[in-house]
């Protein structure tokens, strides 16, 4: 659905971006994560041109928009819907006026306009609000208006820029169940960014991690965690870094089988737990255990843990 | 002189400066407005990027607003005579008063406009909104409040030039302060002449706080 491949951008000295290439599948939810200054805001913007990079191709919906020409390139734009980390309204306009205003961009007449813009008011829960001015709404509430704003024009995509960045825990909750709602009610691609590993973990189906204006590692969330070395399962579960010997288990699926005891009973090793947890993803449930195996058959305990589908890694 | 010989004066007088002023406002809008809204589009990083021609637009706003009222009044006369087909009376002063408040206003929408978010223009920009469109539906909408404090602003200097165009035959009020309060020692209408300038000043910045006040949703 959303493809970008060599992206660079300078801004001066500073490389924004060092050669991004992505690729965002009809339907997901996929997670740019980084820290700030990563170029993650930079890749985010360069996806509708907001920011035109310096090199590469961004090819949106099957339209290649870094061919395009002004006109065309605006055209395309009111097909990707993108919510903003400060909301982005209009102070002049109303609830209602502002969810209009794409709708008056593309020309939509009066009538239907006003029914759309209701619809979509109900959607995001804020029907009978039309009327107040964004001044009036809490910053979960211009968020949902800024999501309506988005959809208007019935975008096949949307971008989100750090959309729950400024808003309290609980509220952030929120907005995240409704984007993952109309993810799988509308059909709606989704690409994010965000420097919260929350966000990631509880709507997103893929991931990329952004450094210095690269991507260190992506794809599908439950593929990553598989991977051995993977950085997203280290900052998901953040435990120590391991002591030569140190056994770190990644259970996918299943974690509440007691697999631990199972091993100590059948291959007669001691196992001291030294660290642990388990996460509650999209994809699902995720356990991560540090553990150090002495004794017995350790050799055979580990190939029993791998067959029975936990990746197993061992310090070196 | 007794306040009935005052008051036709004063009444004739105000009228001329409120026609005076009236028309160079209305001429300062339709041409200070899309002056402003030209510095701020053509900036390096404004909607359609041509720094030179900004340049270009600030050195003559810039050079207009370092003369002297006074200085510019009077270098106009030519082009005024031109324009108006006479150099003195009230119409001929709406000429040089357009000019001399139309590089103020436009600075004063320069800076209600660079009021308006980066992120609320993008916001726009990414809704696929033309030029056109983010200057007509977000810039200027966004800015009113503002425009409307520098409109206020505007008006109230141009009440303080036109005093001036009573040295070159203007009329105004400027012009009977002269001739009465200056020229024959009639304190009276002197006195006159300044409370009516206080009150109308007055009424012009409540109302115009008033309007942006009303107007303004942040």
């Amino acid at each position: 659905m959303i493809e970008a491949s060599g992206l660079r951008k300078l801004y001066g000295q500073t490389v924004a971006l060092d050669g991004v290439d992505l690729a965002v599948r009809q339907g997901e939810i996929f997670g740019v994560l980084g820290q700030s200054g990563a170029g993650k805001s930079t890749l985010l913007r360069c996806v509708n041109l907001l920011e035109r990079p310096d090199s590469g191709t961004v090819t949106v919906a099957g339209r290649e928009l870094t061919k395009l020409g002004e006109r065309e390139l605006n055209q395309a734009r009111q097909r990707i819907g993108m919510v903003h980390q400060h909301f982005a309204l209009l102070a002049s306009r109303t609830v209602a006026g502002n969810v209009a205003f794409p709708l008056e961009v593309m020309g939509v007449g009066r009538r239907e306009r006003d029914q759309r813009v209701a619809e979509l008011l109900e959607l995001v829960g804020l029907g009978g609000r039309g009327k107040d001015h964004p001044r009036q709404l809490s910053g979960g509430q211009k968020q949902r208006v800024g999501i309506a704003r988005a959809l208007a024009g019935r975008p096949e995509v949307l971008l989100s820029d750090e959309a729950t960045s400024a808003l309290d825990p609980g509220t952030t909750e929120s907005i995240l169940g409704l984007l993952k709602s109309l993810n799988r009610e509308l059909g709606l691609t989704i690409l994010l960014i965000t420097h919260e590993m929350n966000v990631v973990k509880s709507i997103c189906d893929s991931v990329a991690i952004m450094e210095n204006g690269r991507i260190r590692e992506s794809g599908g969330i439950g593929e990553l965690i598989r991977t051995p070395g993977s950085r997203l399962t280290r900052e998901i579960f953040p435990l120590p870094e391991p002591a030569a010997g140190h056994i770190t288990l990644t259970f996918t699926g299943h974690p509440e089988e007691p697999v631990i005891s199972e091993v100590v009973r059948k291959f007669d090793v001691d196992v001291n737990i030294l660290g642990g947890a388990i996460e509650e993803l999209a994809a699902g449930s995720v356990g991560r255990l540090r553990v150090d195996l002495a004794g017995g058959e350790r050799d055979n305990a580990l190939t029993y843990l791998r067959e029975r589908g936990l990746l197993v890694e061992v310090a070196g | 002189m007794e306040l009935d010989e005052i008051t036709p004066l004063l009444w004739q007088a105000t009228g001329e400066t409120a026609v005076m002023v009236g028309w160079a406002t209305l001429f300062t809008v339709l041409l200070g407005l899309p002056l402003g809204v030209a510095l701020v589009a053509l900036d390096k990083d404004g909607l359609r990027p041509m720094p030179a021609l900004k340049g270009a637009i600030g050195v003559v706003v810039n050079v207009g607003r370092s003369l002297p009222f006074l200085v510019l009044m009077i270098a106009l006369i030519p082009f005024t005579r031109v324009v108006v087909g006479s150099s003195i009376g009230t119409e001929a002063m709406v000429v040089p008063l357009t000019v001399g408040a139309v590089p103020f206003f436009a600075r004063l929408v320069e800076t209600a406009l660079r009021e308006v978010g980066r992120d609320v223009v993008q916001a726009a920009q990414a809704m696929g909104t033309g030029k056109l469109a983010i200057i007509r539906k977000v810039l200027l909408p966004e800015a009113f409040p503002g425009l409307v404090a520098g409109l206020t602003v505007t008006v109230v200097a141009l009440i303080g030039y036109s005093a001036m165009a009573g040295v070159i035959g203007g009329g105004g009020l400027g012009d009977l302060a002269k001739r009465y309060g200056y020229e024959r020692f009639e304190t009276g209408v002197m006195v006159a002449v300044v409370i009516v300038l206080i009150i109308v000043v007055q009424l012009i910045q409540s109302l115009g706080d008033h309007v942006a006040r009303r107007l303004s949703h942040k």
